[in-house]
């Protein structure tokens, strides 16, 4: 073949000219690039402005101080979002739905429209979407401009750096530790991100453990079941902290499953040595905070709520029409419910949990108003006619899980396990079909995150009711 | 009054400076006069540039590695339509990932009108390197020498005209981040798609004549194997380097197509 007459040329002039032709130009390169440097820069910058930079770095990357401040920032992060978003989830609620709902009903009515048609849009469609928008809307608004800042400020690579050991313990690539971080906002967009990592295994094993990072649709649920189950138990000075705490716990128990899974892939199905790579810390800059603020309300607060309502609307539609279907006696989600139930009993979930997992494949968002919906369901309460979405405010979300969906403290653990530890969103695994090419990787993670929360919640129901 | 209304005149007839110059951004990307690539090292302010110019709002952010595709955008300036690709980042045009592998695609093989290189004032010499390497394969390219608060902020000086006298092509110092310079920095992209510049891009002298000698003969290999081939000089370049990478795509013609960044493992499909 000719393009091999051309590579054996090439190999030959390689060796007459001793094989080191490679260095030769990128030595020539840097000389010429430092040469025309010097003569560029006339006044080189002063040592001591750069001097609060090197300081900074010090506390921030330190082997010792790293991490734990790195933690107490998150935990800072968390306890401001979740104390902060109380009161404006309870004014939107209100206005959504305490004075919205009624208020269309009536609209409805006097328009003498069929119960069956408001019944679909107005307690089906509407109260599923104002439910996301009530619930998710101020916690992403605190959130996302807070984790911006950090971005900004040029705290994402510190972080990369701070976990470069645990990477390589765990046989991957350090830059895996940005893709994690990317996979906190949207795992679709970590996965795209690990398109930086070159050694396509640890680029492999990025993307099957991305799902490991809690992202937009899963930090709400974990915040309304953390609030409402595990700061329960403790006294009411201390709920805002028990509550981030918990979700804290969860999010760092998503990176200690990211290196061990990675750790365990690299050992076993994606064998090899991690590669090294060169980390740029970037310097710190201050964030323009007006524009940050501005960006993350609309770059990612309301796409990510836009795809909520979307997803929701259809889905609390669907949600209304099985559950209005009587077949022998029961509805078709009754049904659907009571045949996952045992399983789910015995993995300290319970029937209605998995039936909202299904459900909620298009959108992680919807996991709670669909729990909702169907324990009311399933219960037959006199609270819901059949089907409707029904928005309650905190204390009375709790009741209604107790007292008719029989949970308990440890209900409300696994499910936050669960909400780690499950399969990706379709979103997330269509992208992962795009950047693999493969089914057989796609499979693959969808697979092994659900059957590790099998797993898991199993083992926590087991041990559980042993002990108490 | 009269003399003032008379020099304002003067200065819309003229077009010698960007006084009166807009940037409109453009929805569309289609049908543009003119093809620019936005390239540079990481995190020298790629994103911040182009949306500046092309009014999107591409997610931005301190550090290396934010963007991973090509994005594309659109503004008109001097009533000329340009399309603007912003590139992922990359410290040489040797590609290790996926996302240096668009860049250098793009840079080597997309044909742009002209390469604007973002270059990060504070760090000059090491983003020295990439325009170099860029010089090699192109005489278009304007540098655009950004973070020059950033360098201001820590006491640095650069002589930007001796700059671009040493690299023989225009140079525009700027901060895309409180948009200072774009005016300046779309002018110099016009007057060099317009030919309106003289370029004399710093080519590396390599000293060894032997390489240069075997430099001609590869490329005249190449273009006789591949008629119409761009960049025949850097391909020589890598496959005496021994470059693994560029011989497979070679081999395979797949150099220069576009891989859509799909990963690919042996044995793992």
């Amino acid at each position: 073949m000719a393009v091999e007459g051309i590579l054996q040329a090439a190999a030959q002039y390689r060796q007459s000219l001793g094989g080191r032709v490679h260095e030769a130009i990128v030595e020539r390169t840097f000389e010429e690039a430092e040469r025309i440097a010097e003569r560029a820069v006339v006044r080189e910058g002063e040592a001591r402005k750069f001097a609060l930079d090197l300081a900074l770095d010090r506390v921030l990357t330190s082997r010792v101080w790293g991490l734990p401040v790195m933690g107490l920032m998150l935990a800072a992060v968390l306890w401001i979002t979740v104390t902060g978003a109380n009161v404006p989830s309870a004014m939107l609620n209100d206005l959504l739905i305490g004075q919205g709902h009624p208020w269309l009903l009536s609209m409805f009515g006097s328009m003498g429209s069929p119960s069956w048609v408001t019944g679909f849009l107005v307690d089906g469609v509407y109260l599923a979407t104002a439910w996301v928008i009530s619930v998710m809307l101020p916690p992403m608004a605190i959130f996302f401009p807070l984790f911006t800042l950090l971005e900004d400020y040029g705290y994402l690579p510190r972080v990369s750096f701070n976990l470069d050991r645990a990477f390589r313990w765990a046989g991957a690539e350090g830059k895996q530790s940005l893709t994690m971080m990317m996979g906190f906002g949207c795992n679709a967009a970590g996965i795209v991100s690990t398109r930086i990592i070159s050694s396509p295994r640890e680029r492999l094993i990025a993307i099957l453990t991305n799902n490991f990072s809690i992202c937009n649709g899963r930090w709400p649920t974990l915040i309304l079941i953390g609030t409402i189950f595990v700061a329960a138990t403790a006294p009411p000075a201390m709920a805002g902290l028990v509550a981030a705490g918990s979700v804290l716990a969860i999010a760092v128990l998503g990176v200690l499953m990211t290196l061990l899974v990675s750790r365990v892939l690299s050992r076993t199905i994606l064998k090899g040595e991690p590669s090294h790579f060169s980390l740029e810390l970037p310097p710190y800059r201050p964030p323009q905070i007006g524009k940050v603020i501005v960006r993350s309300v609309f770059d990612r607060t309301l796409i990510v709520l836009w795809r909520a309502v979307v997803m929701a609307a259809p889905a609390g539609a669907l949600i209304w029409i099985t559950s209005n279907i009587i077949v022998g006696g029961d509805s078709l989600a009754g049904h659907f419910v009571g045949w996952l139930d045992p399983f789910g009993v015995a993995l300290g979930l319970n029937g209605v949990i998995l039936a909202a997992y299904v459900f909620a494949i298009p959108a992680n968002e919807i996991i709670v108003p669909t729990i909702l919906m169907l324990t009311l369901n399933v219960a037959r309460s006199t609270l819901a006619q059949q089907g409707v979405m029904l928005e309650l405010d905190e204390t009375a979300t709790r009741d209604v899980l107790v007292n008719h969906g029989g949970w308990t403290l440890l209900t409300g653990v696994n499910l936050m396990l669960f909400s780690l530890l499950h399969n990706p969103c379709s979103t997330t695994l269509m992208t992962i079909y795009k950047e693999t090419k493969s089914w057989k990787w796609t499979l693959w993670s969808a697979l092994m995150p659900i059957g590790i929360g099998f797993a898991v919640c199993g083992l926590v129901a087991l041990v559980w009711r042993l002990v108490a | 009054m009269q003399e003032l209304k008379q020099v304002s005149k003067a200065c819309d007839a003229c077009g010698s400076c960007s006084a009166g110059d807009k940037i409109v951004p453009m929805r569309r990307t289609e049908g543009s006069d003119f093809l620019i690539a936005l390239a540079g090292n990481p995190n020298t302010g790629k994103s911040t540039v182009f949306n500046a110019l092309t009014g999107m709002r591409q997610h931005v952010g301190n550090w290396a590695g934010k963007t991973v595709v090509r994005e594309e955008g659109a503004y008109k300036f001097r009533d000329k339509a340009y399309r603007l690709v912003d590139l992922p980042g990359t410290y040489s045009l040797l590609s290790n990932s996926v996302d240096e592998e668009i860049a250098r695609d793009f840079v080597l093989f997309g044909r742009p009108d002209c390469t604007v290189v973002v270059v990060d004032a504070t760090a000059l010499e090491r983003n020295l390197a990439l325009v170099l390497q860029i010089l090699e394969i192109t005489d278009r390219v304007v540098v655009a020498l950004n973070l020059m608060d950033e360098a201001e902020r820590h006491g640095m000086k650069i002589d930007d005209r001796a700059l671009a006298r040493d690299l023989g092509v225009p140079v525009v110092p700027m901060s895309a981040r409180s948009k200072k310079g774009l005016l300046e920095l779309a002018a110099t992209v016009a007057d060099v798609v317009e030919g309106q510049v003289a370029l004399r891009p710093h080519r590396i002298a390599h000293l060894d004549p032997e390489l240069d000698k075997a430099v001609v003969s590869l490329v005249r290999e190449i273009e006789r194997e591949h008629p119409g081939i761009l960049n025949a000089r850097w391909i020589a370049l890598r496959l005496l380097e021994g470059d693994v990478g560029v011989e497979n795509e070679l081999r395979s013609g797949t150099l220069g197509k576009p891989s859509h960044g799909t990963l690919s493992l042996a044995g793992g499909q």
